[in-house]
């Protein structure tokens, strides 16, 4: 089995003041993602260090890192596409690191409500009334909003994020977008006013690079800035007569 | 304690950003030619001779090299513009389906060069 060398960014808050590179030399076959490389680490070599993961194929967004800079999913990663090395892994950018890999997603987390991210119809319906119809031409209005898995990797994507925390962000915009474009949802109103905020999506400089990182292909930048064309008819036309408020 | 890393240098550790920030430097050269034609429109009202001057200026080789470098950092201004420019709008559907981004670029891209030769040919007089 060939050997690549993979260094990690080490946090251990206990006992370093500052995160620190340390190289790891490991065997690796063919099959062997990332992720693997790490829990052999964790293994066989040492058990502190410390990262999330949990489904291993793509889906539960846990083991979010940045790879040689760039946000992947450490599961979707394969060591042989690195090879020879060294391989640089670091915690997700501009997201405060816990401990070695391990993110503090507070602040994603608390900002998740906001966006009222769930249906609110526009008329409610007993169980005995039947089902919300939707026909395909209205699902294809979201669907690729809907498959934001929450990995947070748009996020370490987006400068302006990591300059600016109270930005709302690329991936729960999406979200958002993924709702005000239901046709059984009635809350678009409310979460305008989010959209419309200093934290909304006018704090976007369309780099684009969250849409190149998602490993959903959400196009998390599309739905920043559509919103902005949204933003700006709505600023426009409350001037019209007629117009709310 | 978690441990907050620093922005600084941030659009130099990734060439998309390092293309991002050229993007957004083009403006400067669209800004410093907005003056050159206001400077144009200046010396137009203020009689023939100043603006034979202007003209003048153009064409001397200062003029030349700033006009050839505009036109080289216009270039990229509307190619990287039009690279983003599927990230910006509404889903386009023809025939049922969704346009491809690439599509959406390379319309731009040959709508600028349509216009760029009309406009060379109707202002370029032999």
């Amino acid at each position: 089995m060939p050997d690549i060398t993979v260094e990690v960014l080490r946090y251990q808050p206990d006992t370093a003041e500052a995160p620190y590179l340390e190289s790891f030399t490991i065997p690796y076959t063919e099959d062997m993602s990332v992720l693997q490389g790490l829990q052999y680490i964790k293994d066989t070599v040492d058990g502190s260090l410390t990262y999330r993961w949990s489904c291993r194929m793509a889906i539960c967004g846990s083991c979010g890192m940045m790879i040689n800079g760039i946000p992947e999913l450490a599961c979707h990663t394969f060591l042989r596409d690195y090879a020879p090395g060294p391989i640089r892994v670091e915690a997700l950018n501009h997201f405060p690191i816990e401990r070695d890999l391990v993110i503090d997603a507070t602040d994603f987390m608390e900002k998740f409500p906001k966006i009222t991210p769930w249906i609110e119809p526009k008329v409610a319906k007993k169980p005995s009334e039947g089902e919300y119809l939707q026909t395909p031409a209205e699902l294809e209005r979201f669907e690729q909003f809907s498959h934001c898995i929450n990995c947070m990797l748009c996020y370490a994507a987006c400068p302006q994020y990591g300059l600016d925390k109270d930005f709302l962000g690329p991936g729960l915009t999406a979200l958002l977008h993924r709702y005000n474009m239901d046709s059984r949802d009635g809350a678009s109103a409310k979460r305008m006013e989010l959209v419309h905020s200093e934290e909304g999506v006018w704090s976007c400089t369309a780099v684009g690079y969250c849409s190149e990182v998602c490993p959903k292909q959400v196009d998390p930048a599309n739905a920043v800035n559509q919103n902005k064309t949204k933003s700006a008819v709505d600023w426009f036309t409350r001037f019209l007569p007629g117009s709310k408020p | 304690m978690s441990y907050i890393r620093p922005m600084e240098g941030w659009w130099k550790k990734n060439p998309f950003f390092l293309r991002y920030m050229a993007r957004e430097a083009t403006a400067v050269f669209v800004y410093l030619y907005g003056l050159l034609l206001v400077g144009g429109l200046v010396n137009l009202a203020a009689g023939e001779a100043a603006f034979n001057g202007w003209l003048a200026w153009l064409r001397s080789p200062v003029g030349v090299g700033f006009q050839l470098v505009c036109l080289a950092v216009f270039a990229y201004h509307t190619w990287s513009w039009f690279v983003i420019m599927p990230k910006t709008m509404p889903p386009v559907m023809v025939a049922g389906k969704r346009l491809k981004g690439s599509a959406i670029t390379a319309s731009g891209v040959v709508i600028a060069l349509v216009a760029s030769l009309v406009i060379f040919f109707l202002t370029v007089t032999p």
